[in-house]
């Protein structure tokens, strides 16, 4: 009698359908999972203790790297639990900026899950196109803060500057005729308002020529149509939230139900899957490129209309202008103050959260009234998807696994943190 | 906020004396839970429907050993100046039981309202509370971390495993007491053919201390000549 047992099979850290650095250690029956373990940590740099040690405004930075996919939306979940706890609101345009770049950074995040997502269940075009887009986004990103990903472009009290009247554009060089350079510098020629509104008209082609690679497409519906069912009251129990709630058919948004920034001012809907499997919540996704998309040409419109401060004239918290600091013996005052010893929060603690690409990105801060936080939470959405992973892929085959991690879009900055 | 209202007046009639409320920002609702009624306090959150938390959003351990304690005062007059050094002596002690606590953070998704519940550890070492995995199952993770990063015990939990630290990691990094820059060092040692653990070489610094000011809390806008 040969003796039979199942295979434990290692999957990971170093993977290239693993997002980063999961390990998973998976029990095999054949070909099919009996038990996923995630091992987790690998990336982990105690963001929340590092953040512990600085003065409130050194730590925006972090949160760029937390989730490294949605920069500007981790950075508005901790500049808004600080306001909350000074009590400040930023100005209107400020409140329109920030909706205008979380929705860039929504599609910012979505192009790269589809990118690899579809990479990893086998479509390589789709990663391909979905770069093409992102790289006019990072341009966006790299014209208001001047770096193209970790952009510390909000502050507490609104936002690091004004959009700024030019866009970068492309020189002519070895690889690049001028003709090229011409053709592609041809949006770039106005203000970055005028660059997103060209790029808001042409996007929603793009997205259709996504879709004609995927929605109808007969191996992507096999990959993905009814892997990883979950139900609306497993979704909850298991913290799901964003897309992955939503694609199990509850209708949460944070944007709508809880509504920051200016999200009360804008229209725009909300998708809803039904099956709660991986193709629902890629539909869900898709169509949230498109609702990005309308949220960002009302915003460029509103923000043409509405010139103004981008921040509060408080300099207790936001830094005087250069040219003040000049002339003016308080603002040097001021600026010594804030960026040797930073400002002190009032005693207490709040929970803010956004609506982040991936779900619920929340911070929970908690101040002892000094120049920096005492406790610093990251609510990551992947960490409470990646929990499910063992739930999520019991009883699916090995290829399924990538799957389920590609529709978690799972991101290893914010989950280890 | 009528949301909040209806919530604090299902808890004051539903949980009553088993929870207190504690002081939170306007449109937040925060309660503290003694660790004895913690489990039952939580599956009432869940199953009453005037309050309905069906989610768990986040859990986090919180060590309060230095809260409110300044390295830098500078509040009486000096003729000297001050330095902003700021001097390492041995960790200081905990005095009463509350070091650690552990936050609630539930979402009711029927009824949109958010709500912080906050446990208190009871004193000794180590920390120890009841699990809620048999509430929300999300708890499993979160659980985990708390128990890696602060070594608060969860009694009932199924899996009590570090989460996030290294495998064989001594420590739990995220106590107040624990050193930013860490205890132990990693490189690869070529004539041993392999990575070796040494105790740190560098010194810790503090590039800003921490200082607590309660004169220049920020109030309204500022519309003078600044």
């Amino acid at each position: 009698m040969t003796e039979i047992r199942n295979f434990t099979l290692n999957f990971g850290p170093q993977h290239p359908a693993a997002h980063g650095v999961l390990r998973l250690v998976l029990e095999m029956d054949g070909e099919v999972i009996h038990k996923a373990d995630p091992h987790i940590g690998l990336l982990h740099r105690a963001t929340e203790k590092l953040a512990e040690s600085k003065p409130f405004n050194q730590s925006i930075g972090y949160m760029d790297r937390l989730d490294y996919m949605s920069m500007m939306c981790n950075e508005h979940a901790y500049v808004r639990a600080i306001e909350n706890l000074l009590g400040i609101r930023p100005p209107e345009r400020a409140l329109h900026i920030r909706v205008m770049f979380d929705e860039i950074t929504r599609v910012l995040n979505h192009l790269l899950w589809i990118g690899s997502h579809a990479l990893d269940v086998g479509a390589m075009t789709v990663f391909l196109y979905a770069f093409r887009e992102r790289e006019d986004l990072m341009d966006c990103y790299e014209a208001v803060s001047g770096t193209r990903m970790h952009a510390t472009y909000y502050r507490p009290g609104g936002v690091y500057r004004d959009l700024p009247d030019t866009m970068p554009r492309y020189q002519v060089s070895r690889w690049r005729g001028e003709r090229d350079v011409a053709r592609r510098n041809e949006a770039r020629s106005g203000s970055l308002l005028d660059f997103i509104q060209d790029f808001t008209e042409r996007f929603p082609k793009c997205v259709d020529e996504y879709e004609t690679l995927l929605t109808e497409n007969r191996i992507w519906k096999q990959r993905t149509v009814n892997i990883g069912v979950v139900t609306p009251e497993r979704a909850l129990q298991l913290g799901f939230t964003g897309p992955m709630l939503r694609g199990s058919g509850i209708e949460w948004d944070l944007r709508k139900k809880q509504p920051y920034a200016a999200y009360d001012q804008v229209d725009f809907d909300v998708p809803v899957g039904v099956n709660g499997d991986c193709y629902d919540r890629y539909l869900c996704r898709v169509e949230e490129l498109r609702q990005a998309n309308r949220i960002i040409r009302q915003c460029v419109d509103w923000l043409r209309a509405n010139p103004g401060p981008v921040m509060l004239g408080d300099h207790k918290v936001t830094p005087p202008r250069r040219s003040e600091m000049k002339g003016d013996m308080e603002s040097l005052i001021h600026h010594f103050k804030l960026f040797t010893e930073g400002y002190c929060v009032p005693e207490g603690e709040t929970y803010a959260a956004v609506e982040a690409p991936k779900g619920e990105f929340g911070i929970w801060l908690v101040s002892d009234g000094a120049n920096k936080p005492y406790r610093v939470k990251c609510r990551a959405p992947g960490f409470a998807h990646l929990a499910a992973m063992d739930e999520m892929v019991r009883g699916h085959m090995l290829a399924d696994v990538v799957a389920v991690i590609g529709t978690m879009d799972i991101v290893f900055g914010e989950i280890d943190r | 906020m009528s949301r909040i209202e209806a919530t604090a007046q299902a808890l004051e009639s539903r949980i009553g004396a088993r929870a207190r409320r504690v002081a939170s920002l306007a449109g937040e609702i925060a309660i503290e839970v003694a660790p004895a009624q913690l489990v039952s306090v939580c599956r009432d959150l869940r199953d009453l429907p005037e309050l309905a938390f069906e989610q768990l959003t986040d859990l986090s351990g919180i060590d309060y050993l230095e809260h409110g304690r300044a390295e830098w005062v500078t509040e009486a007059a000096t003729s000297t100046g001050f330095s902003r050094g700021v001097e390492r002596g041995p960790a200081p002690v905990a005095e009463d039981q509350a070091r650690f606590a552990v936050t609630y953070h539930l979402l009711s998704v029927s009824r949109n309202v958010r709500l912080r519940v906050r446990c208190r550890c009871l004193a000794g070492e180590p920390p120890m509370l009841d699990s809620v995995t048999g509430i929300w199952a999300s708890a499993n993770w979160y659980e985990r971390e708390a128990f890696d990063l602060f070594g608060i015990l969860f009694r009932g939990h199924p899996d009590l495993r570090r989460i996030l630290t290294d495998y064989g990691f001594i420590g739990h990094p995220f106590r107040k007491d624990f050193p930013l820059i860490g205890n132990v060092e990693v490189r690869y040692d070529p004539a041993r053919g392999r990575v070796v653990y040494e105790p740190v070489s560098i010194e810790p610094r503090t590039t800003v201390p921490k200082v607590i000011r309660k004169d220049h809390v920020a109030d309204a806008p500022e519309t003078g000549n600044d």
